[in-house]
């Protein structure tokens, strides 16, 4: 079971109470970019196996979105955090490297 | 004009714990900025209480106001009051990016009092409800069983709940199943 800590009701949220919502830090491309990009941006995700960053949704809770960095080999979770931000947080980022130095994700690392 | 009726009626079962539905209860959602003065003057001026804190329910003499998000209260006041109420309460907050809409018709409350209402809940909620974790005053929307729901302890260690009143037969067979007098489970004593 994922328990996730909602950043804005500060709910330890287990996995029913929450909806997934995918990738998180998408950059959209939407009218006037080319076919490759807008291809790119609708198919294309990340799948790693390890640290990954996802956006969640507090669903039945305060209804707020959120992001929530974690790894998909051992479902442990180093932190959440606004949804109000195209990048995560420096001390997502610490929290990470202290327990997997050297991750890298997508241009993040 | 016709009567208003609540939900269900005088509905009631006696188990691990009672339940009860509890009638005609005004309600008001507002959405605003609840760190505003003007928003934080018109709440207590609809309901007598204060903005509450995170997960908190204010309770007043006649009214009570409930953290629902971050930018989300839940007003009760009587039936009776509600239309004048939500109405007074627009027009204080003209000028602010606020909301207040009368949603007592939308809405069914229960309440479930006895010996083993922590754990009546606690079957259909992924919730703690351990008494060092869930006190009096505490406020908590969560889900029960398949619906959104939201409930707060009063200090007599009754729960109110409130959920959408399509679901309100759905909410009170649940809590009847979960009450069943067979099915103690003991975990909160």
């Amino acid at each position: 079971m994922l328990i996730l800590e909602c950043p804005y009701c500060g709910v330890k949220a287990e996995e029913t109470e929450l909806h997934a919502g995918g990738e998180a830090h998408l950059k959209r491309f939407g009218p006037g970019s080319s076919d490759d990009e807008f291809h790119d941006y609708l198919f294309m995700r990340e799948n790693p196996k390890g640290v990954h960053f996802e956006r969640w949704r507090h669903v039945t809770g305060c209804g707020k979105w959120f992001h929530a960095a974690r790894c998909t080999m051992t479902l442990e979770v180093f932190g959440t955090y606004t949804a109000q931000t195209s990048a995560p947080p420096q001390e997502i980022r610490d929290a990470i490297t202290a327990k997997r130095p050297g991750w890298s994700w997508r241009e993040f690392e | 004009m016709s009567d208003p009726l609540s939900a269900l009626p005088g509905a009631r079962y006696a188990g691990l714990a009672t339940i009860e539905e509890s009638g005609l209860q005004g309600m008001i959602t507002l959405r605003g900025d609840l760190s505003s003065k003007t928003l934080q003057k018109a709440v207590k001026a609809a309901t007598g209480a204060d903005v509450p804190s995170q997960r908190q329910i204010a309770v007043a003499t006649g009214g009570a106001a409930a953290w629902m998000s971050p930018d989300e209260l839940l007003l009760l006041v009587p039936y009776d009051e509600v239309e004048q109420t939500t109405s007074t309460l627009a027009e204080a907050l003209s000028g602010e990016h606020a909301l207040a809409v009368n949603v007592s018709d939308a809405r069914a409350l229960f309440s479930l009092s006895g010996a083993g209402a922590r754990e009546v809940l606690g079957k259909i909620c992924p919730v703690d409800f351990d008494p060092a974790a869930f006190a009096p005053g505490d406020f908590r929307r969560t889900r029960m069983a398949q619906v959104a729901a939201a409930f707060w302890l009063d200090e007599a260690e009754t729960f109110h709940i409130v959920c959408f009143r399509s679901v309100s037969q759905y909410v009170f067979n649940l809590l009847k199943t979960s009450a069943h007098p067979q099915s103690r489970v003991g975990v909160y004593g």
